[in-house]
Order: C-alpha cells, then sequence, then structure tokens
C-alpha cells in the first residue's frame, strides 16, 4: 500500500535520489512480490533498501479520560550519493524522527523532530531488531514491548508500547503495491492494537496516559507512481479488536490512481481488498489559517461492506515540517463511526493539499 | 552716561575689535583651526578604522558561533574526531557540532576560507548561517558540492554550477558550487562544505578543527565546560564563544592602541600650535585688550572673549576634522583594509562603522584642545596691568618671565624609571608616559636651551646678521614659544623615522639571517590544503639541480585555554647548529636536562615568561612532551609566539610528514630557474608549488613591512605639515608685531632686501635651533619607542639604525622652509609706509 509518510521524506533529496545507486555503488534492492516476512528480523533496519520507516500512532488517555492523539516516527533514508567516501561522516544513511501531539484543549499540534546522518553511535537504525534512535530519542523493542522517547522543547513523549496481536501483512504477504504498474510498492507490516503506557511531558509538566496505539513499518525503493501527487491513508484499530488499513493514491486532478486496504476481523481472519472495493468520499473541508491549504478531514470510507464515518479529534492536525522537511500535511487522531455508533479509533494522513508531493 | 548706554557702546567696541583681530589674524587662525582639524581627521579616521575591523570581526565571529556557548579548538592540523560522539553524548549538551575550518589552496588567487560541517547540526546552533535554504542543505551533501558567499562568488568570479579547482597537497580536485548565499547571511568571503566532503577531498579523514556546543537549557556552562576539558587530550581545549573576538581584541589590541597614541600625538601638536598661535596672537593684542580693560571689561570678561574665540577655532577645527576624519578613514580601509595593511584581518571585507559616541568623543577632544591652548595665554593677556600695554599696544613682552630649570629637569629624570616599568595588561603604558614626561620636559627647558645656545653663538660682524642674532637674543619667551612649536612636531617626527629606520634596518638584517638558502618551495602555507607530501619531498630532494633539502612543517598549538595558538615550526636542523636562527640567546650547550630542544622566539618568552634552561609543554598528536628551551631568536613574523622544534620529533609525535616549505641549496652550476623547471616536469602540477628565491622573498617581506608602515608615513607627513605651520604661526606674528621696528630699520636707511635678510637669518637661527633641539629630543623619544613601547607592544626587539639621510634631508627642509617663511611674512609687513609703522608705537 501506499503510504503516507513519505511525506515526511525532504524534497531537497529527491534529485539525488534519482540515482538507482548510491554509495559504492551498491545497487537498491528491487521490491517484489514473493519475498517471505521473517519476525522478528525483519523488525529491524533494510539498510540497503533507498527509505524505510516505524510510524507509531494512537490514542491515549489521562487520568480524567482527556484524548490525546500522537505519532512517533523514525525514517531511515539511504538516499545520498557518497561517491565512495572513506570518512566516518559520509551521509550512508539520513536518520528523521518527528514526534506530535494532538491535544483538543489546544487545538493545533505540537511537533518536534530531529535529523541526522547515521554514524559514531549518535543516530542509526539497527538491523535485525527495530532499534532506531537520534541522540537521546529512540523506539526501540524489547520482549514483547516496544519504547518510544522523544524529549523535545515544547513537549516530550515516553510511552512503553505492548504487544497484544502478531504482525498484520498487508498486500500480498507484505508485499505492497502502489500503482497500477510493478515498479512501485513496499515491503509493509503493522502491529495494531499496541497497548500503551507512559508519561506526557509539557510545559515542565507530566502527566501519565495511557491508550491504544498502531506501529507501520515499511520499506521500499521506488515507493510511488510518478503521475501520483498525494494520497489519503488511515489505520484503525477497530473496538472489537478487529485492524482496518486503507489507503489511496491521488493524481493532480483529484483522480484516484490505486488503492487498496486490509482488514483483519477480530477473530483474526485477514481479508485484503482490490482498488475497486475501496471508495473514499470527503464529508467536510478544513482550511489551513496559516498555509491556504484546505484539506477534508472527514471522510466516508467504503471497505468492502464495511462503511465508516471519519471524524477527527480536532480540525487543526496539519503538520508544518517545512522547517525540516519542507512540507506541510495533515495528520491527526480520528474516529470511525458505523452508524451512531463509534467502533474504532486511529490516524488519517493527508498530503498533497498543500501542494503536490512527488516522492 | 547711562549704564545701558555704556554697556552698548562696550559691546560694540568689543564687537569691533574682535573683529578686527579676525581681520588682522586671518591666516593664523586658519592655521590653528586646520591645526585642530588635521588632529582631530586622524583621531577619528584611526578609531573609525579599528572600530569597522573589530566590529566586522566581532559580527563575523558571532555569525559563525551563533548560539554556540562552549567550543573545542586544537592545533592547526586538527584533533581526533572520536572526541565528537563523547561530547555528543554528555549530558547537558543540547548540540555538539563538528567543523573543519580551512584555507583552500587555489591556483593564483587569494586562499579561500572553508568551514566544513554537518549541516543537520549546525543549523541548530547557527541557523543564520545554515537554516535559509533547507533544500540547500540535502545538495550540500553531493560528496563534490561546495556553497560560496557572496562575496567570494564575488571574487572568484563563480555562480552556482560553476566549476572550483582546489589545490590538494601538489593535486588539484575539482568541487562543485551548487548554490551562492545571498549577501545578508555573511559579507565574509568563505565558502561551505559538508565535513565529509572536506574530510574526504581535503584530505583531512579522521580529524576536526572545532566543535561548537549549544547547552541544553538549564544546564550550568561552566560545569559542561570542566567535564568536557576532563575528556580532551592534551592541546585540545574548550573555551567559551566570546572568548573569541577578545582574542581577536586582544591580537590587535597593542597596535591599535599605537596608531591611537599617534592619533593623540597629533591632536597634542595641533593644541599646541592653538598654544603657540593663541599666545602670539595675544601678545600682540594686548594694546586692544588693554583698551578692553579701560571701558571696563573685566579680568573675567577679557578670559571670556579669548576663549570663545578658541572654542569657536575649535569648534569648527573639530567639525572640519570630522568630515576629513570619515573622508581619510574610507580611503584607507578601500585602499589598505581593515588593519590597515598589519594583516590582522585578511580575507575580511570591512564596512565603516559608524560610531557617534566616539565622533563626538574626539569633536569635544579637538574643542578641548584648542582651549586649553588658549587658556595660559588668554589668563596671562587679562591679569596684565593695561597702563604699559596701552602705551605700547604693539610691544613684545621682551623679558623672559625668570622660569626655574628644576620642573623641566625633574620631568627629564622621570622619563628613565617611567621607560622601565614592565608593560599593563599587555599595554606599554610606562613607555607612553615616559615619553609624554620626556617631550614635556624637553619643552619646559626650550627657552632656556636656546637662549644657551644663543649666548654661546658669537656675535656676528655683519651688521643685519648681528641685529638678527641680538633680535633673538633680546625677545626669548617668543622664541621659546615658537622653538616649542617646531620640538614638538619635528621630535616626534625624527623619533618616528628613527624608530621605522631601525625597525626596516633589523628586518633587513633578519632576513638575511633567516633565508639561508638558495631557494624555497612552497605548495602552501599553515592551515592551508597545500602541502608537500613525503614522495614529493623525497623526488625534490633527488632533482639534480638540488645538493640539499630542509624540509619545514608550520603548525599551530594551543598552549593555554583561550589563549591565542602559538606557531609550531618543525624543521629539518643539525642540533649543534640550527640553520636560520637569529639567536638572540643561545644556551643549547648549557642545558643539564636531557630533553629535546625547542627554540623560543621573543614573543613566546615574553607571553609565558620562559627563558633558556625552561621546561616547556608542547602538546602534539594528543599527547604532551617536555622540552628545554635551547635559545631564545627573533621572530619578525609572528607576534604571538613561536616554538622551533626538530622535524623528526615532530614527525614521532604526529606521523604527518607532510611539509609547507622545502628550502633548496643549490647544486653547483644550477639556478633557480632551473629548479622551478626540474620541479614543475618531476611533480606534473605547474603553477601549484611556488619555487622562490631569496632575493623575491626579501623584496616581498620589505614590501609588506613598507605597507604596513604606510599609515605611519602618512601621519609622519601630517607631523611634518604641523611642524611647518608652527614655524609659519611664528614668523608671521613676530614680524607682524615688529612692524614698528621695521618702520624704524627703515627709517635710518635700513633697506628692505636688508630687512628681509634679517629675518632670513632670524627664521635660520630659529629654525636649526629648534630642529637640532628637537633632533635631541626624538633620538631620546625614539629609544624609548624601540626598547619599551615596540618591545612591550609586538614583543620584538630591534637594533638601532639611524636614518641619517632621511634625517637630514627632512632637517634640512624644515630649516629652509622656515627662512623661507620668515621672509615671506617680512614682505608683508614691509608693504605699509615706514612713517605709519613708527607711528603706531608712539
Amino acid at each position: 500500500m501506499n503510504r503516507r509518510r513519505f511525506v515526511m521524506l525532504p524534497l531537497g533529496m529527491l534529485t539525488i535520489a534519482q540515482a538507482s545507486r548510491n554509495a559504492r555503488g551498491a545497487p537498491y534492492p528491487a521490491v517484489v512480490p514473493g519475498r517471505v516476512l521473517r519476525f522478528p528480523e525483519d523488525e529491524g533496519s533494510h539498510p540497503g533498501f533507498r527509505i524505510e520507516w516505524w510510524y507509531a500512532t494512537g490514542w491515549l488517555f489521562d487520568d480524567a479520560k482527556r484524548p490525546l492523539g500522537f505519532q512517533i516516527t523514525f525514517f531511515r533514508n539511504r538516499a545520498v550519493d557518497t561517491g565512495g567516501n572513506p570518512s566516518r561522516f559520509a551521509p550512508e544513511q539520513l536518520i528523521v524522527a518527528h514526534a506530535a501531539l494532538s491535544d483538543p484543549q489546544r487545538g493545533h499540534l505540537l511537533h518536534e523532530q530531529q535529523i541526522a546522518r547515521s554514524g559514531f553511535g549518535l543516530a542509526d537504525a539497527a538491523s535485525g531488531i527495530t532499534d532506531a534512535r537520534i541522540g537521546n530519542w529512540f523506539l526501540r523493542a524489547g520482549g514483547d514491548t516496544l519504547r518510544a522517547s522523544t524529549a523535545g522543547r515544547e513537549f516530550s513523549l515516553d510511552l512503553t508500547l505492548r504487544r497484544t496481536q502478531p504482525p498484520l501483512l498487508h498486500g500480498e504477504q507484505g508485499f505492497s503495491r502502489k500503482g497500477p504498474g510493478p515498479e512501485s510498492g513496499s515491503y509493509y507490516y503493522t502491529l495494531p492494537h499496541l497497548a500503551v503506557d507512559g508519561s506526557i511531558v509539557t510545559g515542565g509538566k507530566a502527566i501519565r496516559v495511557s491508550g491504544t496505539a498502531w506501529l507501520d513499518h515499511e520499506w521500499s525503493t521506488a515507493p510511488m507512481e510518478s503521475q501520483a501527487t498525494g494520497w489519503d491513508w488511515i489505520g484503525i484499530n477497530l473496538d472489537d479488536g478487529g485492524a482496518l488499513m486503507a489507503f489511496r493514491m491521488r493524481a493532480g486532478s483529484g483522480a484516484t490512481l490505486w488503492s487498496g486496504a486490509t482488514l483483519r476481523h477480530a477473530d483474526g481472519r485477514t481479508q485484503t481488498f482490490a482498488p475497486q472495493q475501496v471508495t473514499w468520499t470527503s464529508v467536510r473541508q478544513w482550511r489551513s489559517t496559516r498555509t491556504d491549504a484546505t484539506y477534508p478531514v472527514a471522510w466516508r470510507v467504503a471497505v468492502g461492506d464495511l462503511l465508516l464515518e471519519l471524524e477527527p479529534l480536532m480540525d487543526d492536525q496539519e503538520q508544518d515540517a517545512r522547517g525540516s522537511t519542507g512540507t506541510v500535511y495533515w495528520e491527526g487522531a480520528i474516529t470511525a463511526r458505523s452508524g451512531d455508533r463509534i467502533v474504532g479509533r486511529g490516524y488519517l494522513e493527508l498530503t498533497g493539499y498543500w501542494r503536490a508531493f512527488r516522492l | 552716561m547711562a549704564p545701558v548706554a555704556l554697556a552698548g557702546y562696550r559691546a560694540l567696541v568689543q564687537r569691533a575689535l574682535t573683529s578686527c583681530a579676525w581681520q588682522a589674524n586671518r591666516g593664523r587662525l586658519l592655521l590653528s583651526v586646520f591645526g585642530v582639524a588635521l588632529g582631530v581627521a586622524l583621531g577619528v579616521a584611526v578609531h573609525l578604522i579599528n572600530g569597522s575591523a573589530i566590529n566586522e570581526f566581532t559580527v563575523a565571529a558571532r555569525t559563525l558561533s551563533g548560539d554556540a556557548n562552549l567550543v573545542v579548538r586544537g592545533p592547526l592540523e586538527g584533533f581526533d574526531e572520536n572526541i565528537y560522539p563523547l561530547i555528543a553524548r554528555l549530558a547537558g549538551v543540547d548540540v555538539a557540532s563538528p567543523a573543519l575550518e580551512l584555507d583552500i589552496r587555489l591556483p593564483s588567487r587569494r586562499p579561500l576560507h572553508l568551514i566544513a560541517v554537518d549541516a543537520f547540526r549546525a543549523l541548530r546552533i547557527q541557523p543564520a548561517l545554515f537554516g535559509s535554504e533547507f533544500r540547500q542543505i540535502y545538495a550540500l551533501l553531493a560528496s563534490d558540492a561546495i556553497v560560496l558567499s557572496h562575496a567570494a562568488a564575488e571574487d572568484l568570479g563563480l555562480r552556482e554550477g560553476s566549476r572550483l579547482i582546489a589545490q590538494v597537497g601538489t593535486q588539484s580536485v575539482p568541487l562543485r558550487v551548487i548554490a551562492v548565499l545571498p549577501p545578508e547571511v555573511t559579507a565574509q568571503r568563505v565558502a561551505f562544505a559538508d565535513i565529509a566532503t572536506a574530510q574526504w577531498r581535503l584530505q583531512r579523514l579522521g580529524l576536526l578543527d572545532r566543535i561548537d556546543i549549544r547547552v541544553a537549557p538549564g544546564a550550568d556552562t561552566q560545569d559542561i565546560a570542566a567535564k568536557i576539558a576532563a575528556l580532551l587530550p592534551p592541546g585540545v581545549q574548550v573555551s567559551d564563544t566570546d572568548s573569541q573576538s577578545r582574542q581577536a581584541e586582544g591580537m590587535t589590541r597593542a597596535y591599535r592602541v599605537n596608531l591611537n597614541m599617534l592619533a593623540l600625538v597629533a591632536l597634542f601638536t595641533g593644541s599646541f600650535l592653538v598654544f603657540a598661535t593663541q599666545a602670539l596672537t595675544i601678545l600682540q593684542r594686548r594694546g586692544e585688550i588693554a583698551i578692553l580693560r579701560v571701558l571696563g571689561v573685566t579680568r573675567g570678561g577679557v578670559m571670556r572673549i579669548l576663549l570663545t574665540e578658541s572654542l569657536i577655532i575649535g569648534a569648527v577645527g573639530s567639525a572640519l576634522g570630522l568630515v576629513l576624519g570619515f573622508a581619510l578613514a574610507w580611503f584607507a580601509v578601500s585602499r589598505f583594509g581593515g588593519d590597515l595593511g598589519a594583516g590582522y584581518f585578511i580575507g575580511m571585507t570591512v564596512h565603516l562603522h559608524q560610531d557617534p559616541a566616539a565622533l563626538a568623543l574626539y569633536f569635544a577632544l579637538g574643542v578641548g584642545a584648542a582651549v586649553a591652548g588658549c587658556v595660559v595665554p588668554a589668563w596671562k593677556a587679562a591679569a596684565s596691568d593695561p597702563a604699559p600695554a596701552l602705551k605700547a599696544a604693539n610691544a613684545i613682552e621682551t623679558t623672559a618671565s625668570a622660569r626655574p630649570h628644576w620642573p623641566g629637569l625633574g620631568l627629564l629624570a622621570a622619563t628613565l624609571p617611567l621607560a622601565l616599568l614592565p608593560p599593563i595588561h599587555g599595554l606599554p603604558v610606562g613607555g607612553y608616559a615616559a615619553v609624554a614626561v620626556l617631550l614635556a620636559g624637553a619643552l619646559w627647558l626650550a627657552p632656556a636651551v636656546a637662549e644657551r645656545l644663543l649666548r654661546g653663538l658669537p656675535s656676528p660682524r655683519g651688521a643685519v646678521a648681528l641685529i638678527a642674532v641680538q633680535q633673538l637674543r633680546g625677545v626669548n619667551s617668543q622664541l621659546g614659544i615658537s622653538i616649542s612649536a617646531i620640538v614638538v612636531s619635528f621630535s616626534l617626527m625624527a623619533a618616528m623615522l628613527i624608530m621605522i629606520g631601525s625597525f626596516r634596518g633589523s628586518l633587513e638584517a633578519w632576513l638575511r639571517d633567516i633565508l639561508p638558502a638558495d631557494a624555497y618551495v612552497r605548495a602552501g602555507g599553515a592551515g592551508q590544503t597545500g602541502f608537500l607530501d613525503a614522495a614529493t619531498l623525497r623526488t625534490v630532494a633527488a632533482l639534480p639541480a638540488v645538493a640539499r633539502i630542509a624540509a619545514l612543517r608550520i603548525q599551530e598549538i594551543r598552549l593555554q585555554p583561550g589563549q591565542v595558538p602559538v606557531t609550531l615550526l618543525a624543521r629539518d636542523l643539525e642540533l649543534a647548529n640550527p640553520e636560520a636562527l637569529p639567536l638572540l640567546q643561545a644556551g643549547a650547550d648549557k642545558l643539564r636536562s636531557n630533553l629535546p630542544p625547542v627554540w623560543i622566539s621573543e614573543a613566546a618568552a615574553d607571553l609565558y615568561g620562559w627563558s633558556v634552561g625552561s621546561e616547556v609543554n608542547v602538546a602534539l598528536g594528543g599527547t604532551n612532551t617536555r622540552y628545554a628551551v635551547a635559545g631564545i631568536w627573533r621572530d619578525y613574523t609572528r607576534q604571538n609566539g613561536t616554538l622551533l622544534i626538530e622535524r623528526a620529533r615532530y614527525i614521532a609525535a604526529t606521523g604527518d610528514t607532510r611539509a609547507n616549505d622545502v628550502w633548496v641549496w643549490l647544486a653547483p652550476g644550477h639556478s633557480v630557474e632551473t629548479l622551478l623547471e626540474e620541479v614543475n616536469h618531476s611533480l606534473g602540477a605547474a603553477g601549484l608549488v611556488e619555487v622562490r628565491n631569496t632575493a623575491s622573498i626579501r623584496k616581498t617581506s620589505l614590501a609588506v613591512f613598507d605597507r604596513t608602515f604606510a599609515v605611519t608615513y602618512l601621519l609622519e607627513a601630517v607631523a611634518v605639515l604641523i611642524g611647518l605651520f608652527g614655524i609659519s604661526v611664528g614668523c608671521s606674528s613676530q614680524v607682524l608685531a615688529r612692524r614698528a621696528e621695521f618702520g624704524m630699520l627703515r627709517h635710518v636707511g635700513v633697506t628692505r632686501g636688508q630687512i628681509a635678510a634679517l629675518l632670513g637669518i632670524e627664521g635660520l637661527l630659529a629654525g636649526a635651533i629648534g630642529i637640532t633641539y628637537g633632533l635631541v629630543t626624538g633620538g631620546a623619544i625614539s629609544l624609548v619607542l624601540i626598547h619599551v613601547i615596540n618591545r612591550q607592544s609586538f614583543h620584538w626587539s630591534m637594533d638601532l639604525h639611524v636614518p641619517v639621510l632621511a634625517l637630514v634631508l627632512v632637517s634640512a627642509v624644515l630649516v629652509l622652509a622656515a627662512t623661507g617663511t620668515a621672509m615671506a611674512s617680512g614682505r608683508r609687513a614691509m608693504t605699509g609706509q615706514p612713517i605709519a609703522a613708527v607711528k603706531e608705537d608712539w
């Protein structure tokens, strides 16, 4: 499937990324169907591929049951042609990390970011196990839990995410097609229904929180078709224990180029959906006064027989990453209703609404 | 008469007399104005130039250090990069940003300063430099990418997409200009690159030059600094970022203070000119003043009138001086650069920095100098009894008020102890004071000396000459003033001439000592990307034109945190007879210790308090080694101290086998030209290495010296000008005052020509006396300049070389000028009717 997370990739990197080979001439591995994902090995980094991310989102509640949304992402990027530079500073891998907090009482996102080249043990994404870090930020697996910590100026997150379900493979056993052609695709799985415990510090004040999260892990070399200018994506933990991921790639006209979805039912049965089985219908728009971008923040999404009404935790969950990655997008907590009943909570990602997004 | 009417009448007379004074003394007043203007102009110019250079340096340093609180620096050749992760991981360190900083050698161009960083880290500390275009940061990661500042692109004629050929070692390395920064980012001529690119392409793998550190909010900077210091090997130091601008200021402070002193001397000379003019004018206007007194103007009133006049002179002169100073500063900065050619701020573009407070201060100094010059004569005039003055209005006070000699002698005696004082905060305060008391003492004794010299003069037989001598003997106080004006300007000028002559003479001798080889092959200066590697050295040594070589490595090392680094020279040399060392103190043979020898420059001895036999810690390659001082030598090229060690020991400590220079002794029958051909042929790098013969290096060095002192020559020229004014003022006021006398002489049959001759002889005598006395005083001052002020300011000694020819020439010109001025002013005085002139008196 498609994915959003590309959003964060620095635009400036793109020209450099044109080269299909990078440092020391090693080519990027191709992303092809049929690869068998192995766990836990494949939870670690795949440094040969051009791009990779671990993307955690979720709903948290404080002691007063007040809802908050959070997002913690680590990107690894091997896009620079270092020309075989033997320097230990050679930018073989770039590590980018973002953290965001959605608090309805605040009305807009809090956002922190880190970017560094790998090396000297200061920034890295390990192979074989989920272990990514920049400075004192990290996302690290240990036993049946993952720990994420992001200490920032505006806010700090320190969360423990406990596995409750096996990995959910998307597409063809973890090979996620990104368009009608064979050339774009990624390896992609999710750890849904992670049980979260931890603390959030804002303004020097720490609060305890708990909730449910969703962790995507995806790696690729060519994850986007040439005509695509953005995408819409959701990842929802359903209250009955099921999980739904759906996306669509959009053309500049707004037309759907490709779409897909994965639904795991409460009983563990998993369904994948072809493009024609997924429909996205915008219900309500919100315009950002900061950037003048207009985002469809409420949706009606149909995946097979399942019809969900999506409503954001708050309208303004626009993320302005121009200061680091050069783009602006919308990434926010949503509730999913079926009829009048809330059936799940998750995250919605909207890219390419500010300006056409090209990977 | 009603009091009101009387008051009105008085004001009327007062105005009439004042404007009469203006009419009669226009020339002299204009000279006074000009004297003040020159003094103020020099002061303002020097201040503006210095201020601009320092300001530019501080701004550049601030942009560069951004929000960093601490900076880690090591020797010029860098330090081990493994220190970086240790610091980055320390609790309380918010950001640690590693950097390489070096000068890219460009074929046939000035080296280009390069700062190479990990932009992802640097942008968090220096957003002004790296935060502007995020897109460029990614493009900068390409392994041959470089970004130029606006000034660098302009200077090198490069644009986005251009290629820049860097010389690395003796190879050419092409780099790609991916962007040119907008001018507002930095005014400096500088380039930026990714640290990995610089480490690889410029052959500095594994090394860093700097780590900028931002301390986390709430953490204690001093505490973090101590923790960092504990991680650093010897020779690598952490200091707060302010110390960088402080270092720049300290480095140039002595130079700047000396220039300011020269400007103040000019202002003092200007003020003395005002004094001389006013003293003579007031003497001449005794009649007018007496009338005012008789009309009922009080003494205070007279003082007020005279002081108001000087105030106007001061204000007009100072205003003129401000304008002139601005023009001068602008000219000097655009012509010579912000350090006036002294070489402190190479590569910096300086913009004139406005400083209203300082301008106001110099204006006030100018006005103050004019008023101060007038106070004594005005007070005397006001105090004098109006009755005799009325009777002989234009007569000159002929009897010198008997002045005791002891204050002058006391001042002279104070010179020596003041000159022996040690420097205060690195400044030769005692030396300045010694010059001041020497000058003051000389001035106090000037009339007495003149009198004694004239008395010693045999009375000439010719009538005209006799009258001239008698006249001078008779008007001692007047003569004293004239001579003093000459002494003030000429003694300082002579002192400067002798000092610069001594410096230049010593430098020439030094250049002979320091350059013993026949030719010098150089691939790059200290801290530049050009160098000669071991293989190249072997190639050069094996060339047919080469009899023998000695390789030189130039390094900079840090001895104490926060201090300017010292230069370390590592040279192939023979222990028993180190060539090219202008040794002042040797002692290698006397050393009892078996420590390796280090020869230190005078500056190193002064700054660190070392002497022959001292044990010195030299940190190289991250370890300390103890050396013993085997000798102290003279180094005219570096003010911050230089250490010389054997290159073999340097290589053993650092593993660095590169060299900056190689000295070549030619094989018999070979010339520098054949050497150049062979070098270019064998290295295949035409144009990348310089081959120079000793004569051309000497020539360049002396040219640099002359450029450095260009400003001093300018100040001297101004001093000569002021000296000439002094003579002219003295003469013309005398002549005006003596119109009655000339009338009488004409009346008794003396011709105009004879009177002109009379005045000429008087001018010649006064000039000769003043200049002789000025020479003696100047000689004494030059000794203080050479042995105290220069030594303490710049830490180098010099031998006395008196530029006899220059002094004789300048003296002759001044004596002739005095004679000519006297005769010229005489012609003016004799245009009137003799009868009328005589009548004035009776």
